[in-house]
């Protein structure tokens, strides 16, 4: 691993001297997120193994190349879990693309985002020189917080080498329930459960149908399926599946998909087909509608709209920064990355 | 004179009353919750709008005058030490609840709200704000957020960074900027992240908007006594390997219980060496179900004694002990040092070891305190004063403890933040490279280095002085890096 290490720092230092764009890549999962990905190939997938896991200290520290399949399964043996339920889009997802797309799955307005996990980071920044940030433990406010910086900058601040991530117990109990209603009345029922004391554990509404699950001791689980009522969906883990890894019926459309996240308890108005998540603060939606048209609607619900997947990509994937935000960005993106190789355009043009 | 010139400035920005300048005017804000610093700063800006902030910035940055912001003045580690010859912007009038949205279970307040008073105000929707730090009453929102506080809750709901969704804030330009929204996440990289715990190096925040959860149904506790203080730490590890992730999980050792009991009477036994607090919340029947797992472990962990509060009243009473932890300590010993480490919390009897082996090296006393769940531990250094050389054994005492943190696998602070108090452990805890990115951070944001200079983030010069870096030949890399 000190030899791939390397390897990395050898190919980062050349490809700074000739400013030549390097493209962190681990299987790819998720070459279809972002701006379109440029620049000569850095493979991480070579990068690989569990580094430390501790359970009783409730984390894990991997490389970034370790398939986050594997890690899944060395926590799932002690019973533990990742509480944001990092989507995979494929097979062979890594760590690393997890944590430098920075998804999280249906748990995350719960249990938190995957930067509410992540406790510290090895990196690699534009130079080659390997940096350590943030730890091993749940409390350190030492140095600004470059972990969760890092965490969703699409590997445009530097190589993530090596991941500490908080894990949690996974929950005694786990029942999926489902109830007709309308958008609505959907909507004003997520916003409502979570301001009570309710161990919901993850929410969708499509189509009528409102699924909520619910995650805790035993007696908590009881107790709310009384309070919640509706029917049992006894595949309930495979719904969850579907919809965090976009294999559900819903997510099968020509048309591109858009990810819009707005605060919870707005609608939006959209032509297209819509599926909510998070308590209502995560909308997909598959539209024909123009760029422009979504993102004022976004703009206008409070939030913000991502092209998640689409044949052809027109115009920047995420919205746009305002201008102060944008110099600021760049900013930092040269802190790290001084001669701006890293995964560049994948987040925004600009950088 | 430069003093002359930002003051006329200043005085045009503000009302009467709201520019301090006379040294009887400043002394209030010569330190923070850290008292062993003390430094005047050159005026105290009181302002009441964020125009005014944003033109007192201005002013700051065309005229080269250092900021420092402060809240409550309740931070423990310097973070609001005055500049002398700077600004000291009080942002105690920002003091507002703007907005709370029960329905979206968020609130937008302004920085200088008390970090309880959120609480209370969202009480009757049966809502709460989840981080609290133990100076909670009077602490400020703002504070909490530069220095990503945390408390007894964070084990389960996080720090600071994990319940907050937006900030305003200022750049020194004088420039506004919304980071992070009321959505879930932003575009963009995750400033919002990078901000928290950041100790006004980067910006100035002017609203805050924070995440409310329900507040449980129900919470109660249970004692438990250890004749050892390994068995206690031990069982803090069965606890968390049996699946159950407690609302708060403190230990206080034989000292800071003594002291304590003597204090509060929170009915604390005597002879022992240790004891946990563990907190479960949740549901009526959730509560019931895992206090009854979590007395087994216990119990197989070998605690001597084992008391569940029978209802709210023993729960605040058991909780009162600890709370007053820190001011009963004050009371057997004229002067203490509040250390903030973490560990991991399998290094805890090395450590609680190493501690009291230094203990014995300075010749002072520590009672120990600390979060357990999380491995943060306080130990509190106890000294006199006025015993000439006593308060810079103690500091050097507190150094060794925070290095010892660091080669146990931990951080030097675990929510009190850096400042000025543990600027030298930071050369500990990093090395020169990871130094130089945090000032080029910095510099991104704060391109003349005015934002609280001196604080948090050592210069390499600094490091090289205390001798646990070394810089080859004088050559630093980004020469122009201010250097205080």
């Amino acid at each position: 691993m000190e030899n791939l290490r390397e390897q990395f720092s050898e190919a980062i230092k050349q490809a700074a001297a000739r400013r030549r764009p390097v493209r962190i890549r681990g299987f790819g999962s998720k070459d279809f997120y972002g701006g379109v990905p440029r620049g000569e190939v850095l493979d991480t997938t070579r990068y690989t193994g569990v580094v430390d896991y501790a359970p009783e200290e409730l984390v894990i520290t991997a490389r970034a190349g370790t398939p986050l399949a594997e890690i899944e399964a060395v926590l799932a043996e002690k019973n533990q879990m990742l509480p944001f339920e990092p989507p995979h889009f494929g097979p062979r997802a890594t760590l690393g693309g997890c944590i430098a797309a920075g998804l999280s799955g249906p748990r995350r307005p719960y249990a938190g985002a995957v930067r509410d996990f992540v406790l510290g980071v090895l990196l690699m920044d534009g130079r080659g020189d390997v940096l350590r940030f943030g730890g091993q433990v749940m409390k350190n406010v030492a140095g600004y917080d470059v972990s969760r910086l890092v965490t969703g900058a699409l590997g445009t601040l530097g190589l993530i080498l090596e991941i500490s991530l908080k894990v949690l117990p996974r929950p005694a109990a786990e029942i999926t329930l489902q109830m007709e209603m309308d958008a609505t009345a959907a909507l004003i029922a997520m916003n409502r459960w979570a301001g009570e004391p309710l161990p919901i554990s993850a929410t969708c509404y499509h189509d009528h149908v409102l699924t909520v699950r619910l995650s805790g001791a035993q007696a908590a689980v009881r107790a709310a399926q009384v309070r919640l009522g509706g029917q049992v969906l006894a595949a309930g883990e495979a719904f969850w599946r579907g919809i965090r890894e976009h294999s559900a019926n819903f997510f099968r459309d020509a048309r591109p998909l858009w990810r819009i996240s707005l605060p919870s308890t707005r609608s939006l108005d959209l032509p297209g087909k819509q599926l909510l998540e998070w308590g209502g603060a995560l909308r997909w939606v598959f539209t024909d509608a123009d760029t422009a048209t979504v993102r004022a609607a976004a703009q206008a619900a409070g939030g913000h709209a991502t092209l998640f997947r689409a044949t052809r990509k027109q115009g920047p994937v995420f919205s746009p920064l305002p201008a102060p935000l944008l110099a600021l960005h760049k900013r930092v993106k040269q802190a790290f990355d001084p001669h701006g190789i890293f995964n560049p355009g994948r987040m925004y043009d600009e950088f | 004179m430069k003093s002359d010139r930002i003051h006329k400035r200043l005085r045009e920005i503000l009302p009467p009353g709201a520019l301090l300048t006379e040294r009887e005017d400043v002394a209030p804000y010569e330190t923070d919750g850290l008292t062993a610093f003390r430094r005047l700063p050159m005026a105290v800006a009181i302002p009441e709008t964020e125009e005014q902030v944003r033109q007192i910035l201005r002013a700051c940055y065309e005229e080269g005058v250092p900021v420092v912001a402060r809240g409550s003045g309740t931070g423990l580690s310097g973070g609001a030490l005055p500049h002398e010859s700077g600004v000291l912007l009080s942002l105690a009038r920002f003091n507002r609840i703007l907005h709370v949205d029960p329905l979206a279970r968020i609130a937008r307040v302004e920085p200088g709200v008390p970090n309880l008073a959120i609480s209370e105000a969202v009480a009757p929707f049966g809502l709460y704000y989840a981080p609290d730090p133990s100076s909670q009453i009077a602490c400020s929102i703002g504070g909490n957020v530069a220095e990503n506080s945390g408390g007894v809750h964070c084990l389960k709901y996080g720090l600071t960074v994990h319940n907050i969704l937006a900030l305003r804030v200022l750049t020194i330009e004088g420039e506004v900027l919304e980071i992070g929204s009321e959505a879930l996440d932003a575009p963009g990289y995750d400033f919002l992240a990078l901000l928290t715990g950041s100790e006004g190096m980067l910006g100035v925040i002017t609203q805050v908007t924070v995440k409310l959860l329900p507040k449980p149904e129900r919470a109660q506790v249970i004692m438990a006594g250890f004749d050892d203080v390994k068995k206690a730490g031990a069982a803090v590890g069965a606890i968390i390997a049996a699946g159950i992730v407690p609302a708060g999980l403190e230990m206080m050792d034989k000292l800071a219980i003594h002291a304590a009991e003597d204090f509060v009477h929170a009915g604390y036994p005597l002879d022992v060496e240790a004891i946990l607090l563990c907190e479960l919340d949740g549901t009526e029947a959730e509560v019931e179900e895992e206090m009854e797992k979590v007395r087994g472990v216990l119990a197989a962990a070998g605690a001597t004694r084992l008391r569940v509060a029978q209802d709210e009243a023993q729960r605040l009473r058991l909780w009162a002990g600890r709370k007053a932890a820190f001011p009963a300590v004050g009371r057997i010993s004229p002067d203490y040092y509040c250390m903030d480490g973490t560990i991991p919390r399998k290094r805890l009897p090395e450590v609680l070891a190493r501690i009291a082996a230094l203990s014995r090296e300075y010749g002072l006393a520590v009672a120990n305190v600390f979060h357990a769940g999380d491995g943060n531990l306080h130990p509190l250094i106890l000294y006199d004063a006025n015993k000439p050389g006593e308060l810079a054994r103690a500091e050097a005492f507190g150094g060794r403890i925070l290095e010892a943190c660091v080669e146990a696998g931990g951080t030097i602070t675990g929510e009190h933040g850096v400042g000025v108090e543990k600027i030298d452990q930071m050369c500990v805890q990093f090395r020169s490279k990871e130094l130089l990115l945090f000032h080029a951070i910095k510099q991104a944001w704060d391109v003349r280095g005015l934002l609280n200079p001196g604080k948090a983030v050592p210069t390499l010069n600094r490091c090289a002085e205390f001798g646990a870096m070394h810089v080859h030949g004088g050559q630093l890399k980004f020469p122009d890096i201010p250097r205080f």
